[in-house]
């Protein structure tokens, strides 16, 4: 057998009180069950056996309510491979082939919904956007790092969430034209200057390969800096806003954290300069602060 | 319990339109959603918002394109809604801070976009529905509006009165993925529907995995007819290994399409002699499909997109994005070599009956957006006409369900007037099996609480019946997975309802659809666990799948003529005389019934007389 699925589960706090044939029941019905899917997996196996080129993924298992999963573990899966699969195609095909409870995120397959960032041979990529061909051997898919795994390859992503909330990360301005129809103007260079910040797609790798994050919870941290940067930047805003911006980016926990290790910056698969993003804002609240000076 | 004025389902463009626009009108509103709200595909959108912002275009020439677009099966009154409200809406995304691309003078920039007469399509380089999205999003932050995200919805709370127009929705009953738990959700005025597409009945689509039709298929089990459903749009360029979309700002800003002689077939086969590439999104992925029917495809399976002559600095100003795709999901890098594209399932035309204020024939009961038929776009939609529906469509929703006085709508809902009852031809049963029979899989028939329950109790008796359901589906020990079921439906729909239909092949595929009905009384999840289970998830939504499958087949079947999308093999022309109408199919507990109703042509300050559809 080329996985190793959880035995099935022996609920002992239920069966201490259904009577005994019932007991016997339900056994000869795990049992059932077991052999069912023995036998599709020895299948779903064969099939991949036969294939030319199949690929070794080893995938991290965690589940907090099933007792065989809540030490972590790693799975071995074999898929056979496709021209052009994916990290997140072979996660899928396992999951529809051998073990219906491999669980991950997952929604558009183009990398827009920001869903499967993984920790991926170690490092953190979108199981999308990440070619199989282009990886070594067995190819090792864990959750993210810095954040709580939930089950699987699900982490939570409250903290990242909160983080991006705290910046105030929506448009602010003064000076909005009067009519429902009249437009703000605003210049292709400025435009072209916020361009890369409003890529993000909040996967959180940035957040997740950062040491400072790591070590600080309350660092708000490469994604909710850059989101600041997308408005701090963008002219329609006004000077008093950009004002008020740089002062919540200047607190504890914000950009003077940074370090400049460029983690963020490697990791990001929308190719968003975030450490340069960073730096700028770092300059700019040093210019301001020379202003009052 | 949880309780709320207004309740949202889905967190696309359109839920978040509906629930900025309800809590402008004061009301206390949540959105339900399966995904965390920039999650949803309207992320994925890439072209364009079309909206009549200049001097030389009007809403009426917007309207017009529509109608014929539409070939004569769009709704006036909704069509011109759209094309009214679209220009102060997409404003309105400006001046929440959305980063448009801009013209030399600083105004927001338009382009050409298939079967417009302006270029009137407003874009944010080729990623606006991300643009769009996020933008939004960032005004529901600011509003403080709350969002159950990662909760899946599973039926609706409506009463049991035998007319579905006489039935009120008081909620819903969703599940939360993180943890399992099943919960009410009590809506004081109105529930609104905006769970999106429905991409996943078919195995190639632009669609998201999460494209379930979830909407459509629960407000029908719940009374709610589907109108329009064979009306699918398959997109002409999509990437053929893994159907991801190549927008069409591509052809707008003069990418051409070569067969595998390298004739450029969209003139040289006639197939759209003035617009070419350019012609109606049906119209270019028919003529794909014939040149590949006719051996001059390559590879036998698509055609070539060419851009490298736009020049690499245009390209990466308006369409950058496109580069990244092509290159990640094809291995072609468009800047040295045409990209492969072929038709794939891209948009539903049809869904869940609603009226140009979003209104069902249930009380209390809205759809926006991809999941609602108004019908803004009847046999076909034009390529940038989705956003503005969100917008336009999600507000009058939010505002309606919050209370807002509306003008009376135009269109029916619901069998009320002109409508006409009509026979129904299958090889098999249809709708549920073992109708009358205690079903376990059941997905949200009408709640019977009895003629004097409260809408609490309605919510309450609807929990507990879901409690039920996913009980008995996590307990049975064995039997048959939903990726199985769900795999052969799609590979049965992409067979035989796609681009071209035959009466033999539409049989085909409800016979295969039935086999599936069937095989899902016997569907078991494997995983037991409650915690972030997605093979409960899935399985659920395989149900959706089943009620949505039949739906475009049968009424792919019952509409003998060619218009728009829906092409038969049988029938090559459009029969206006028989086919002015909507079909309409109603779940009626169990027992599907066909019925039409007349299209309304009459707009504002004119009739749209149909003409000959060329481009």
């Amino acid at each position: 057998m080329s996985t190793q699925v959880p035995e099935q589960v022996e609920d002992e706090s239920s069966a201490e009180s259904v009577s005994p044939g019932k007991q016997k029941r339900d056994q000869k019905k795990r049992e059932r069950a077991q052999r069912i899917q023995e036998q599709r997996e020895a299948e779903a196996a064969e099939k991949a056996r036969s294939e030319d080129d199949t690929y070794h993924l080893k995938v991290f298992r965690y589940d907090p309510e099933v007792p065989e999963k809540q030490e972590p573990r790693f799975d071995d899966f074999y898929v056979p491979y496709k021209q052009g699969m994916t990290v997140l195609d072979a996660l899928m095909w396992a999951r529809d082939h051998y073990d219906s409870s491999l669980t991950f995120r997952h929604s558009c397959r183009q990398a827009i919904c920001g869903s499967d960032a993984l920790f991926v041979n170690g490092s953190q990529r979108l199981g999308c956007k990440t070619q199989l061909s282009d990886l070594a051997e067995p190819v090792r898919i864990e959750p993210l790092p810095h954040a709580d795994v939930v089950k699987d390859l699900v982490v939570d992503m409250e903290h990242f969430y909160d983080q991006m909330e705290a910046v105030e990360p929506y448009f602010q301005t003064n000076s909005l034209p009067d009519g429902e129809l009249d437009e703000q103007r605003q210049t292709r260079e400025n435009r072209e200057k916020v361009k890369m910040s409003t890529r993000c797609i909040w996967c959180s790798a940035c957040m997740s390969s950062c040491n400072i994050a790591a070590g600080d919870n309350e660092y708000l941290g490469p994604a909710a800096i850059n989101k600041a940067y997308r408005f701090a930047m963008d002219e329609r805003e006004g000077e008093d806003m950009k004002q008020r911006r740089l002062e919540i980016l200047e607190q504890e926990h914000g950009v003077w954290r940074c370090q400049t290790q460029f983690s963020c910056t490697e990791v990001c698969p929308k190719d968003i300069p975030l450490t340069e993003h960073i730096q700028e804002l770092k300059r700019e609240a040093i210019k301001n602060n020379l202003k009052f000076w | 319990m949880y309780e709320h004025d207004v309740i949202v389902v889905g967190a696309g463009g359109a839920g978040l339109r509906a629930a900025i626009a309800a809590h402008e009108e004061g009301a206390d509103v949540a959105i339900v959603s399966k995904l965390h709200p920039v999650r949803s595909h309207t992320g994925a959108a890439e072209g364009g918002i079309n909206a009549a912002l200049r001097e030389a275009d009007s809403w009426e020439d917007h309207a017009y394109d529509t109608m014929k677009g539409s070939d004569y099966l769009a709704d006036a009154p909704a069509a011109e809604t759209l094309c009214k409200d679209s220009p102060k809406e997409t404003i309105k995304l400006e001046h929440w801070g959305m980063a448009f691309s801009r013209d030399d003078d600083g105004r927001v920039s338009q382009r050409p976009f298939g079967g417009l007469s302006f270029p009137r399509t407003t874009y944010a380089g080729a990623e606006t529905g991300h643009q769009l999205l996020h933008t939004m999003y960032e005004q529901l932050v600011k509003r403080g509006i709350k969002v159950y995200d990662e909760w899946h919805v599973t039926r609706l709370a409506v009463s049991d009165e035998e007319r579905p127009e006489d039935r009120t929705c008081h909620g819903i009953v969703a599940y939360d993925v993180q943890t399992g738990k099943i919960e009410g959700f009590r809506a004081r005025n109105g529930v609104i529907l905006a769970t999106g597409g429905l991409g996943q009945v078919y195995d190639h689509t632009t669609n998201a995995v999460a494209n379930t039709g979830d909407g459509v298929a629960m407000a029908y089990r719940a009374g709610v007819p589907m109108e329009d459903m064979e009306f699918i749009q398959f997109h002409p360029t999509t990437l053929p290994s893994t159907g991801v979309l190549i927008t069409e700002g591509v052809r707008g800003e003069g990418g051409i399409l070569y067969n595998e002689n390298g004739e450029r077939f969209m003139f040289e086969y006639g197939y759209a002699n003035n617009l070419g590439e350019l012609a109606s999104r049906d119209v270019v992925s028919r003529a794909e499909l014939t040149e590949v029917n006719e051996g001059r495809g390559i590879e036998d399976e698509y055609v070539h997109l060419d851009m490298r002559h736009l020049g690499e600095e245009r390209i990466i100003d308006r369409l950058e994005n496109i580069i990244h795709l092509s290159e990640d999901f094809e291995g072609v890098n468009p800047l040295d070599a045409p990209m492969p594209v072929k038709p794939g399932q891209h948009y539903a035309m049809g869904g869940v009956e609603t009226d140009e204020n979003g209104e069902t024939c249930i009380t209390g009961l809205y759809a926006a957006g991809e999941c609602a038929c108004a019908s803004v776009h009847g046999g076909n939609r034009l390529g940038g006409n989705a956003l503005p529906e969100l917008i336009v469509f999600g507000k009058r929703a939010g505002h309606h369900a919050a209370g807002k006085d509306m003008e009376t709508a135009k269109i029916t809902t619901g069998k009320v007037g002109d409508y006409e009852e009509a026979e129904l031809e299958s090889p098999v049963q249809l709708g549920e099996v073992g109708i009358g029979e205690d079903v376990v899989a059941d997905g949200g028939a009408a709640a019977d609480a009895g003629a004097s329950a409260s809408g609490a109790d309605l919510v309450q008796r609807a929990v507990e019946d879901e409690r039920e359901t996913i009980d008995a589906l996590l307990e049975k020990e064995d039997g048959i997975q939903h990726a199985e079921i769900r795999e052969r439906v799609q590979k049965s729909m992409t067979r035989n309802v796609n681009v071209f239909r035959e009466e033999e092949a539409l049989k085909d595929a409800l016979r295969d659809i039935r086999e599936a009905r069937e095989l899902y009384q016997d569907v078991y999840v494997g995983d037991k666990s409650r915690t972030f289970n997605t093979d409960l998830l899935q399985t659920l939504e395989t149900r959706n799948i089943l009620d949505i499958a039949e739906g475009i087949t049968l009424g792919a079947l019952a509409r003998n003529e060619f218009r728009g999308a829906h092409w038969r093999k049988e029938y090559q022309e459009r029969r206006d005389e028989e086919w002015l109408k909507h079909t309409l199919l109603s779940w009626n507990d169990g027992e599907p019934e066909l019925w039409y109703k007349p299209v309304i042509l009459e707009g504002e300050n004119k009739t749209y007389e149909p003409k000959v559809r060329s481009y």
